[in-house]
């Protein structure tokens, strides 16, 4: 879910109170597709400490179709084959890992 | 050793230089640049530093911007003599960071990206200057030897450096051979976990005089802020916050990229340096990779770039950053540079950004 404004229509992820373009209060909820190409994106091998368990893992920017931004973790594609510009659908993981992070979280995969 | 030790090493050899100042008398306030607290489980850093100083019982503003809080903190010095409040401050910087382990300072220098979003994905700093590499590759056919070459020379001029952390060359095959910490970014693409503290005295132009006979004027001053998110921004290759503080700092001063003999930039990452050169009109987009590769920005080039051997030679104590690239170029224009001396300087810029680009500032200097 992302707010878009209602004067002005700008897409805001993560919602925020105030419009970053035309600073209105008037927002409305909208469901985005989950869909968009990727941006740019990274091999992490030296990770915060949390995250050792995880590294190297791949993460990436993407550019979704209904406008906002989005960084995540890419699963499901070796890293050789990723490429800036492919396309990716944004997935949810509901399990809760045992160990830290403990809490369900979004990933990028190809659709 | 503590860095309010290191920070009063630093303000010995800055009262050295001015013989005539009596700095318990004179210096009227410290503005402090100091990121994190998690390094030495510390935090009220200014009266801390103002007592190591020796210059208790002087007003202390500690200031925050990630990796740029000391470039803030000379701001902070500049608007406290020019709104009259003060006639001489010291600005400096101090980091304590190597008595943590890697993971550790990658967790706590992540601090300074979004937490919801960035961190929460494992996301970290050569994870962020990362991404603008490979979208800077993509757009513009920048190359991972490019990258390098900016450690080369950087290497090169930080073992020219007697206080640079790292002083020694490397070759482009051992920078590209290196182990992968943030593909495309390699460990010699990134800057060094540093201590280190830095110190400046400033004072307006007429009094100057009698405390040296080679001042240095700080005649532009630039910031600029974006949202703390890289994903949040309209570009990865380049930041807005470099160019709009370099535009000001650019009018302030009356000067054009040209017109500067040397330039200290934020080379957090290798890529960084390409994107300031850029940034700061050095070169048109998508240029700075050629431009390192001409040798443009080498010791003997047309503009010198990181003379001292950058953040990644010299070393990134990362709230002592911004005034450790003014001191570098402080010695440059009062011909102290020894065997890196750019003969001849009279006009220098700093570039010190923080975290990925939410915050950036910029000074240029001319000789006195």
């Amino acid at each position: 879910m992302a707010a878009k404004c209602g004067k002005c229509g700008n897409m805001l992820l993560p919602p925020r109170p105030i419009c970053t373009k035309c600073l209105s209060t008037d927002f409305k909820w909208v469901e985005l597709k989950g869909r968009g190409k990727l941006l740019s994106y990274t091999v992490i091998h030296v990770s915060p400490v949390q995250f050792q368990s995880l590294a190297p893992y791949t993460v990436g920017i993407m550019e979704l179709e209904d406008g906002p931004h989005l960084p995540g973790m890419i699963r499901g594609v070796k890293p050789e084959k990723i490429r800036v510009g492919m396309d990716l659908k944004v997935d949810f993981d509901t399990s809760i890992p045992a160990q830290w992070p403990m809490w369900p979280r979004y990933f990028f995969r190809p659709p | 050793m503590y860095g309010r030790e290191i920070f009063a090493e630093a303000a010995k050899e800055a009262f050295e230089k001015c013989p005539n100042l009596d700095p318990a008398k004179d210096i009227e306030a410290l503005f402090v640049g100091h990121m994190g607290e998690s390094y030495e489980h510390q935090g009220h850093t200014g009266p801390t530093l103002t007592d190591w100083a020796g210059l208790l019982p002087k007003p202390a503003m500690r200031l925050e911007s990630a990796c740029a809080s000391s470039g803030v903190a000379l701001r902070a010095g500049i608007f406290a003599i020019l709104s009259g409040m003060h006639d001489i401050v010291m600005v400096g910087g101090v980091e304590k960071m190597t008595h943590r382990t890697t993971p550790e300072v990658t967790e706590f220098l992540a601090m300074a990206s979004d937490f919801p979003f960035e961190q929460w994905h494992g996301i970290t700093f050569p994870g962020l200057y990362a991404l603008m590499a490979t979208a800077h590759m993509h757009k513009y056919g920048t190359t991972e030897e490019q990258m390098a070459l900016v450690a080369v020379k950087n290497h090169h001029n930080g073992a020219l450096n007697p206080k640079a952390h790292m002083q020694k060359e490397i070759t482009l095959e051992k920078a590209m051979t290196s182990r992968v910490i943030a593909w495309p970014l390699k460990l010699y693409d990134c800057s060094l976990i540093t201590d280190g503290a830095s110190c400046l005295i400033l004072t307006r132009p007429d009094l100057a005089k009698k405390f040296t006979d080679t001042p240095v004027h700080i005649i532009g001053s630039g910031q600029a802020s974006d949202a703390i998110g890289l994903y949040e921004r309209d570009e990865l290759t380049t930041l807005k916050v470099g160019r709009l503080a370099g535009q000001e700092a650019y009018k302030m001063a009356g000067v054009k990229p040209k017109d500067l003999d040397i330039a200290e930039v934020h080379d957090c990452f290798t890529i960084a340096e390409i994107i300031a050169y850029e940034d700061l009109g050095f070169c048109k987009p998508g240029k700075g990779g050629s431009l390192m590769e001409e040798g443009a920005t080498a010791l003997d080039g047309e503009i010198p770039v990181n003379t001292s051997g950058g953040l990644k030679s010299k070393g990134h104590p990362v709230g002592a950053t911004g005034t450790a690239q003014a001191y570098e170029i402080y010695l440059q224009l009062t011909g102290q540079a020894e065997r890196r001396q750019v003969s001849g300087a009279e006009i220098g810029l700093s570039h010190n950004v923080g975290g990925s680009g939410a915050t950036a500032t910029v000074h240029v200097f001319r000789r006195g």
